[in-house]
């Protein structure tokens, strides 16, 4: 990134790529922090808000994949310019889905909206969205300053948040043991969680992105696996 | 529980026998690869002043190579070098040592008429002789006494002229004059032509850059076939067409190889700051 292309328009153009990822990077964020708020506070005003805002991050991404094509039709890019614009193309497709998953956790708030509203549960969640959300701004960050080691202190901190998702979903299965009155709440709760854990892998894929993009390798270890659910049995001897 | 790790022991035997698989592959691509030409300490003076430093590079067969940099980077010079056609040039001289297939190219003993029949060149202008298609490409097989009689010759002629992907377009016209054809044909006859004495190696110095696109694309397709047969060498100011026909790729930059290795690599991504700037257009 030393010097600049001799060509005005094409450093400008790489330049208007980057500016895009920032504004839809600061969005994405905003929309998770404002979907979490409102599954907290069970505000139905605010989840309509995400819900709508959610377009705005759809739209940069099909601005951003456009002008992506477009310079690679016009330009060739090479080395360090063709691996910004493919990682541009791959950035944009993460937030975008970081944004689905936000609009999902504000659609449950409409449904869940009316229930009984336990505040302990939210406890291990807020915790893990705060992490969910540290990470998303750290990779952020990265990307903007082509930061190799932020973006690998994100990568390999996914196995926290994977951590606070497996300790969640016993804790809510445990509800949902305690007082069948709890299984609709307790499943949507459940599903934001995942949502949440998806926001963190999602934010992995950016770090190795970020990683490729300055270095243009693949990070070599191997990515760290946290998320057991899927191995979790529920015994109800235990209940007894 | 034993599901799960029996799932894991399946995933684990994917992967070695994936890794497995991958030695083979690098093993198998090594080993494919050998070094036809090769320089060492190349250095190249136009009297005083000196156009190439400690140049080393292996040319690998069956295999494109292309030179790229900046004009005057000595790309066209280390071209020359590797069938003497800087012997022409009479304040020329070269050190180091370059080497066909073992052998010193620059051994006073070695004849050098021979050599460029084995190492061929096609230069920027399509440059044909003003004579029939026919004895542009029978030029060099009689004057290297290669064919027997008429009917080897005959043979001779079609078969490069098929080689270089022209036989069917001039097979009822070869009595007619080579310099009558259009720039990418002509292109094709002067490769038909260094096809026709034999040569292990082809050299090009820009032999698209006098094409339109669709001519250049011909000219590529058929770089691309004859490598099953030869050696190339080619010398491009397209960064785009070194990416798409060759397989290894050397940067040049005044007079010194900066940075050589696998084309994808060197497109992709380059080691040296100096290679990344030149093919993303940061520096003239």
């Amino acid at each position: 990134m030393s010097t600049e292309h001799i060509v005005t328009s094409y450093e400008d153009e790489l330049a208007s790529l980057d500016n895009k990822i920032a504004q839809m990077g600061g969005l994405t964020e905003h929309l998770i922090a404002d979907a979490f708020d409102a599954l907290s506070k069970r505000d139905a005003e605010l989840a309509v808000k995400v819900i709508s805002d959610d377009d705005k991050i759809d739209q940069f991404e099909l601005d951003i994949e456009e002008q992506a094509i477009a310079m690679i039709a016009r330009r060739q890019p090479m080395a360090l310019d063709l691996r910004q614009i493919m990682v541009a193309i791959k950035i944009t497709s993460d937030l975008e889905r970081i944004g689905d998953l936000g609009k999902n956790m504000a659609k449950r708030v409409l449904s869940i909206h009316s229930e009984r509203h336990p505040a302990q549960l939210m406890h291990g969640m807020r915790s893990m969205q705060e992490l969910a959300l540290g990470q998303l701004k750290d990779v952020l960050d990265s990307y903007a300053e082509r930061n190799t080691n932020k973006a690998l202190a994100v990568w390999r901190g996914d196995e926290e948040i994977d951590a606070i998702y497996n300790s969640l979903f016993r804790e809510l299965l445990t509800y949902m043991m305690e007082d069948p009155r709890n299984i609709g709440l307790c499943t949507h709760l459940l599903f934001c969680a995942k949502n949440l854990e998806r926001i963190g892998d999602h934010t992995t894929n950016i770090a190795e992105n970020v990683h490729y993009l300055v270095l243009g390798n693949p990070i070599q270890e191997e990515r760290p696996k946290g998320d057991k659910t899927s191995q979790m049995l529920v015994n109800h001897d235990d209940q007894d | 529980m034993e599901v799960q790790s029996a799932v894991k022991d399946k995933v684990e035997q994917d992967k070695a026998m994936a890794l497995k698989e991958e030695t083979a592959k690098t093993a198998a691509n090594t080993a494919a690869k050998t070094v036809k030409m090769s320089g060492k300490d190349v250095c190249v003076y136009y009297g005083e002043k000196q156009a190439l430093f400690d140049v080393n590079l292996d040319i690998l067969e069956n295999s494109v190579t292309s030179l790229i940099g900046p004009s005057g980077c000595g790309k066209s010079t280390f071209l020359r070098c590797l069938n003497r056609m800087n012997d022409v040039i009479d304040i020329c001289r070269v050190t180091g040592e370059i080497t066909l297939e073992g052998d010193d190219i620059y051994d006073p003993s070695l004849d050098v008429v021979e050599l460029r029949a084995r190492v061929g060149m096609v230069f920027q202008k399509p440059n044909p002789f003003p004579k029939s298609i026919y004895d542009n490409v029978a030029y060099g097989p009689r004057i290297h006494g290669i064919t027997a009689d008429r009917t080897e010759l005959d043979e001779l002629v079609e078969s490069s002229l098929q080689k270089a992907g022209l036989w069917n377009e001039v097979k009822d016209r070869v009595a007619e004059s080579g310099t009558g054809l259009s720039g990418g044909q002509q292109q094709r006859l002067c490769i038909a032509r260094a096809i026709a004495t034999k040569p292990d190696v082809i050299l090009m110095d820009e032999p698209c850059s006098a094409l339109d696109p669709i001519a250049t694309a011909t000219i590529e397709e058929l770089i691309d076939e004859l490598r099953a047969n030869y050696t190339i060498v080619i010398v491009t100011h397209s960064m785009q067409q070194a990416a798409r026909v060759s397989q290894r790729t050397a940067f040049f930059h005044l007079g010194k190889i900066i940075e050589e290795g696998e084309t994808t690599q060197i497109f992709t991504n380059p080691q040296d700051e100096k290679t990344q700037d030149y093919i993303t257009g940061r520096f003239g």
